[in-house]
């Protein structure tokens, strides 16, 4: 198709695969951030740091614990939500009164204390994390061949966004979340215990970032910085698609992943930037962001 | 009353400024005096007008390895080679100023951010900049062509000049009819634009003259250390700057002056810990937010007011 440009399908292909990979990810952290903004009001800035940490969980559990990668995928998770919930009740719950620029500030000091402690004990070199057994190998999709393991990272993240969304958008629980970013005292007066559901929001927005750390750990290296180069792009994710919409995120961050992708095979110098430059041409023509809401 | 404590702290300042190279090793003087700078210019836009932005190592940054391409590849005179800097940042700040403020409060902070990470890797892709090495041996030369800048005095007093220019500028803009304007907007926006004042104008001229004031600091930084280098825009150098100001008091006047000290001291100090710095900040970080909002002038204000 492009092969005048020099580029062949299999060079397409790749980097369009890798791009959803990417995208998968955005999705993944935009949404936790997106929850979590709805409800506390606070732009988590410890989202990087909450993904390395569920990638670094899984390493130590399958290094120490001989844990693998299936009982990983659920349990640092659950580490690091719980490590959310304990930040939240503690610190967090002390500045909802306040400009909502104090929340970024406390969750930027502590995304340096964690990555500061990780990078004290571990170095910044980064450990290797082996695909799990099941995932190894490749499909001949007869265009391409698809590594079973990254096949699994964008199916996996995908059905973890959809069901985030079911949550919110279908059932009961959703209902209540909804209700509390619009009018927490309201909520609060009908009898639901809302500071329990800020806590227990706050846990799943970190363990969402956590198994999205997981999911990473056999692709990426294991490393104290992956998380914060990772979250200043899905800041922009952000800022392009808006805070307001969850089906918004998903597909912003799937979408801005494929583009980086198709950069990096057309212009690979621009595809540091593509989704900055994105940013600011979405900034010029419209402010709010594609799915947000004019204020 | 107020007048005159402000006066004697300008007086102290300055006596201070000339007498501490004789006593503290003046290298270290000119790293704080750069940042301290710094934290003003940032100041200047999240105390007075309440815009927290997270990517002010671009000006920074940017303005230093201007400085040190201008001096080093084209050969200006070490002055020219300052103004260029400064200049560009001051264009960059502009640039992005007017995109930054299309959005509020953490959108704001988030795009500064974003915007930031784009100068980086441009910084870190660009031949002219040398990579991961950046521009090293930049020459410090001879200030209007006669007075030898390798002389540690001599530029000791050089940047204690631009610093003090600097800061009285930032007192002037802060005292000014358009920095009481700046202060309406940040406490009550709306009603700034009701009593017929254009907000987004308003905005947009302070992060351009703290964009531009910013890259003065970087600019003079590059000549002090004969060094640009990616840490100079790394985000990392935005939260540092964003920690001077809340250490030492945001939307006060000497505050950004004592938490760029207070920083570039610890920093000193611990600099063979390794990651213990980053930690450390972290703590101060969290603890200044929960704790200690007003920061060091602002609580020392506070206590005498009382």
């Amino acid at each position: 198709m492009f092969e005048w440009l020099g580029i062949t399908p299999q060079g397409l292909y790749g980097q369009l695969l890798v791009g959803l990979i990417n995208g998968s990810f955005y999705a993944t952290l935009s949404l936790g951030l997106a929850v979590i903004f709805g409800l506390l009001n606070i732009v988590n800035f410890t989202h990087g740091a909450q993904y390395m940490m569920g990638a670094f969980v899984a390493w130590m559990g399958l290094r120490y614990f001989g844990v693998n990668y299936w009982w990983s995928l659920i349990l640092a998770p659950l580490a690091v939500g719980v490590v959310g919930i304990v930040l939240e009740l503690t610190l967090l719950r002390r500045l909802y009164r306040m400009d909502h620029l104090y929340g970024l500030l406390l969750t930027f000091g502590l995304a340096l204390i964690i990555e500061g402690g990780f990078r004290q004990a571990f170095g910044i070199s980064g450990e290797q994390y082996d695909i799990p057994e099941a995932l190894t190998g490749a499909t001949n999709l007869g265009f391409i061949f698809l590594p079973n393991y990254r096949a699994w990272v964008v199916a996996a993240s995908l059905v973890v966004c959809f069901f985030a969304w079911f949550v919110i958008e279908r059932t009961k629980l959703g209902a209540y979340l909804r209700a509390g970013t619009e009018n927490p005292q309201l909520l609060q007066a009908f009898g639901v215990n809302v500071p329990v559901l800020v806590t227990l929001t706050y846990g799943f927005g970190a363990a969402l970032a956590g198994f999205a750390g997981v999911l990473a750990a056999p692709i990426f290296q294991v490393n104290p910085v992956m998380g914060s180069n990772l979250l200043i792009v899905v800041f922009a994710v952000v800022v392009i698609g808006g805070l307001g919409s969850i089906l918004g995120s998903i597909l912003t961050g799937v979408g801005l992943g494929l583009i980086e992708g198709l950069t990096k095979v057309f212009y690979p110098e621009g595809s540091s930037v593509v989704i900055f430059v994105i940013m600011a041409v979405i900034l010029l023509i419209r402010p709010a962001g594609l799915f947000g809401k004019e204020k | 009353m107020k007048l005159g404590k402000t006066a004697v702290g300008f007086v102290i300042l300055v006596a201070a400024g000339i007498v501490a190279p004789f006593v503290i090793y003046p290298v270290f003087l000119m790293k704080a005096l750069c940042f301290a700078l710094f934290a003003c210019a940032f100041n200047l836009l999240l105390g007075y007008t309440g815009l927290l932005s997270f990517g002010h190592a671009a000006f920074f940054g940017s303005a230093a390895y201007i400085t040190g391409y201008v001096i080093t590849k084209l050969g200006f005179p070490v002055e020219l080679g300052i103004l260029t800097g400064t200049v560009f940042a001051f264009g960059l700040g502009a640039v992005f100023g007017s995109l930054a403020i299309r959005r509020q409060g953490i959108y704001f902070a988030m795009i500064t951010l974003a915007l930031a990470q784009m100068v980086f890797f441009l910084c870190l892709q660009i031949k002219a900049t040398g990579g991961e090495d950046g521009l090293q041996g930049i020459p410090r030369g001879f200030l209007l062509g006669f007075i030898d800048l390798s002389d540690t005095l001599n530029m000791y007093y050089f940047v204690l000049g631009i610093f003090l220019f600097g800061f009285f500028l930032i007192y002037r803009i802060v005292h000014s009819p358009f920095g009481q304007v700046l202060k309406a907007i940040r406490e009550n926006e709306p009603r700034a634009v009701s009593l017929g004042y254009d907000a987004d104008s308003h905005k947009l001229l302070a992060f351009i003259l703290s964009a531009g004031l910013s890259g003065l600091a970087g600019a003079t930084k590059s000549v002090v250390f004969q060094l640009a280098s990616l840490t100079d825009v790394h985000w990392g150098m935005s939260g540092e700057v964003v920690l001077m100001a809340l250490v030492g008091g945001v939307g006060t006047i000497f505050g950004p002056v004592v938490g760029a000290l207070v920083i570039v001291t610890m920093e000193n100090y611990l600099s063979g810990f390794g990651s213990w710095v980053t930690i450390i900040m972290g703590v101060v970080f969290v603890a200044c937010v929960l704790v200690f909002r007003k920061g060091i002038v602002g609580e020392l204000n506070a206590l005498i007011k009382r």
